[in-house]
């Protein structure tokens, strides 16, 4: 093995990237749960938007319009969620797993004709003067629009959270929704939106797998990524910047794990893929301390 | 303006109407992609949910049901106890690798002996190997309070990359001309799981679900852990001040459903399968979800639910092979079956009324 081939700014560079899609799922996911709502079908979102944007983005040759068909898509799909748990009352945990079976399926088959495309080039941006800089600039400053629209996204979610009355509202929701619905507030309005937010960040983050990472069409192609934004979310307890936190030391592992993967260790490849996923049950033992929004998963029913 | 009214108690009437008006919703929102698709719905609804049963060629297709059936059913009983007591067990998928894996690696270091105690001791290894998988999410909910959900689930995909590490590796056919995969166990006879009647489908792990579809409704409605396990679902303080161990119970629930997948595994491995392979696992774990909540968590539910979904996965195959239908055609139907059942007992849990808008 030769570790002196593995470039260490290309590498904190390439966690940049590999992050993005579990931080721009998880993001969508820390505000449906901080909802109230437990959304476990950001997998099926995921691959959904992945499979929107692809198509979109072949059809048209842009990437961008591809972005936002990916989100349309995955926010329809998070509203078939929405009625369901909010107007029909469904369990949760349910109808999430059979959003995830649902979408995957749902993707294979709208997928069939575009394996084997390559997608429309993203080309990455040189941000003027700082991505010059020395080393810094490399690793932070020269990544395609998405990287920074998502680093956006995390940081437009704390605002709005923390600074603003509509986060305020949002977060009493998830709290205790009988209290809050005392109060006058929608509780399923208010969650019907965090869920197609959620949804929409979710198609986002399947769209930068399909479009960028990839960048192609396959089946299955998000692989438990969304799976991997919920545990994040649970990490980061729930709060967006230690999401931060965690979306990177997971696109690290995953880096590691692919740049080890080239530089020929003597593990075979199937022991070290395992390590992202491992990883996440490691972080979920030792950061399971943290407290969960108190109405998660619950279901709203106003009898009055 | 429409209000949903809480029932005092779930409608008996509606629990046994759900799934069947499901099914008949799935059957006609399916006709309808189905005819976007631009093929016949009537041929295709046919296809999938009749010709396996009533065609000239069913004598074929008839002990597949068998076969097909036997793993889900297998899983889904071992399943709907945790669900019943809020214990989401979703790693099954992962839980059948290990199994096989660790069953055929029984048989396979048993090669080429010729005796009758190697396929019992391959069962034990495969329903051992599926309760050390659902033991670990188990474990690590009681002593850490992680949640189980996303622990077995991640073991899924480690287990997916063991079983691919295996088939190149270690478990390779040394005879195999350099092929991935496996020797072929249904040519070891000490370790086949082959037909009991030839012609039927009928083999181990078809028994093995029968007997556990009858445990585990005498458990159910007769033994104290049934209704330990019921009473945690329904009411978790009230089963606490009835003594239920809620640490116990996740034990009891997640090893009872990874063994039952881990013998399914094996069994599906040392018979249909034959040899541990690359693509050995087919999606059954997460099938037999469905599976389980279409059959409403109960046993004889859950055989009927069985039975369907393997009509579908063959009657799929079928409208694949004749019609030209897209296989992700059919994993989407049964994701839209589970859709429309879990839509529909909404029902089962309230009463529609028609209200008149109040003045606020």
């Amino acid at each position: 093995m030769d570790l002196s081939s593995i470039n260490p700014i290309l590498l904190l560079a390439s966690l940049m990237v590999a992050a993005t899609p579990i931080l721009l799922a998880a993001i969508g996911e820390l505000v449906v749960e901080r909802a109230g709502v437990l959304n476990l079908g950001v997998e099926g979102m995921m691959i959904t938007g992945a499979v929107c944007g692809f198509i979109i983005a072949v059809a048209t040759g842009s990437p961008w319009l591809g972005f936002v068909g990916a989100a349309i898509g995955g926010a329809m799909l998070s509203l078939l969620f929405g009625v369901l748990t909010q107007f029909l009352l469904s369990n949760q945990v349910a109808t999430g797993l059979a959003l995830t079976l649902f979408g995957l399926g749902l993707s294979a088959l709208m997928g069939q004709n575009y394996l084997g495309i390559r997608a429309p080039a993203f080309p990455d941006i040189h941000v003027p003067l700082l991505g010059d800089i020395p080393v810094i600039g490399p690793i932070v400053f020269q990544h395609d629009p998405m990287v920074y629209v998502g680093l956006f996204i995390v940081a437009a979610v704390w605002w709005f959270l923390n600074r603003t009355r509509a986060g305020l509202v949002l977060r009493a929701v998830g709290e205790n929704h009988d209290a809050a619905h005392a109060l006058g507030y929608h509780v399923r309005q208010t969650r019907l939106l965090a869920i197609m937010f959620g949804g929409a960040c979710a198609g986002l983050g399947g769209a930068y797998l399909s479009l960028v990472r990839v960048p192609q069409w396959t089946e299955g192609m998000t692989a438990g990524a969304g799976w991997i934004a919920l545990a994040i979310v649970v990490f980061a307890s729930w709060r967006p910047g230690r999401l931060l936190l965690g979306a990177y030391i997971f696109g690290g592992v995953t880096v590691l794990q692919l740049n080890l993967q080239a530089a020929g260790l003597a593990v075979p490849v199937e022991y070290l893929s395992m390590s992202p996923y491992l990883a996440t049950i490691a972080v979920l033992v030792i950061m399971s301390a943290g407290r969960a929004p108190g109405s998660l998963g619950r279901i709203f029913h106003a009898a009055r | 303006m429409i209000v949903l009214e809480k029932r005092p108690q779930p409608s008996r009437g509606w629990s046994y109407a759900a799934p069947v008006l499901a099914v008949v919703l799935t059957m006609v929102v399916g006709g309808i992609l189905f005819a976007a698709l631009g093929k016949n719905p009537v041929t295709v609804i046919r296809t999938i949910f009749l010709d396996p049963l009533f065609s000239e060629f069913a004598w074929f297709y008839r002990p597949q049901l068998l076969i097909k059936g036997a793993p889900l059913v297998l899983i889904a009983i071992g399943l709907s106890f945790g669900f019943r007591a809020g214990i989401w067990n979703i790693g099954a998928e992962g839980q059948y690798i290990i199994g096989a894996l660790c069953g055929a690696g029984v048989g396979l270091a048993f090669y080429p002996m010729e005796t009758r105690l190697v396929f019992p001791l391959m069962i034990l290894a495969g329903a051992f190997g599926g309760w050390v998988w659902a033991m670990i999410p188990g474990v690590l909910k009681v002593k850490f309070g992680t949640n189980e959900i996303l622990v077995s689930l991640m073991l899924v995909y480690v287990a997916e990359s063991l079983l691919a590490a295996m088939a190149l590796g270690p478990m390779k056919n040394p005879e195999g001309m350099g092929f991935p995969g496996s020797r072929n166990l249904a040519q070891y006879p000490s370790a086949a799981n082959l037909e009991l009647f030839a012609g039927t489908g009928m083999h181990w792990g078809v028994v093995f679900a029968l007997i556990a579809v009858i445990f585990a409704y005498i458990a159910l409605a007769k033994h104290t852990f049934g209704f330990h396990v019921r009473l945690a679902g329904q009411a978790p303080r009230a089963a606490r001040f009835a003594g239920v161990n809620p640490g116990r119970l996740i034990l009891i629930c997640m090893g009872l459903s990874g063994a039952l997948a881990g013998m399914a595994g094996l069994f599906e491995v040392a018979g249909p399968a034959g040899q541990v392979t690359i693509d050995f696992n087919v999606g059954y774990g997460f099938t037999a979800i469905i599976v389980a909540f279409l059959g409403r968590l109960h046993p004889v539910g859950i055989l009927l639910a069985g039975g369907l979904m393997a009509l579908t996965y063959i009657g799929g195959g079928i409208a694949q092979s004749n019609l030209g239908l897209p296989a992700a055609a059919i994993s989407l139907l049964q994701g839209m079956l589970l859709f429309f059942l879990l839509a529909v007992d909404v029902l089962t849990h309230y009463r529609v009324r028609f209200a008149a808008r109040k003045v606020a």
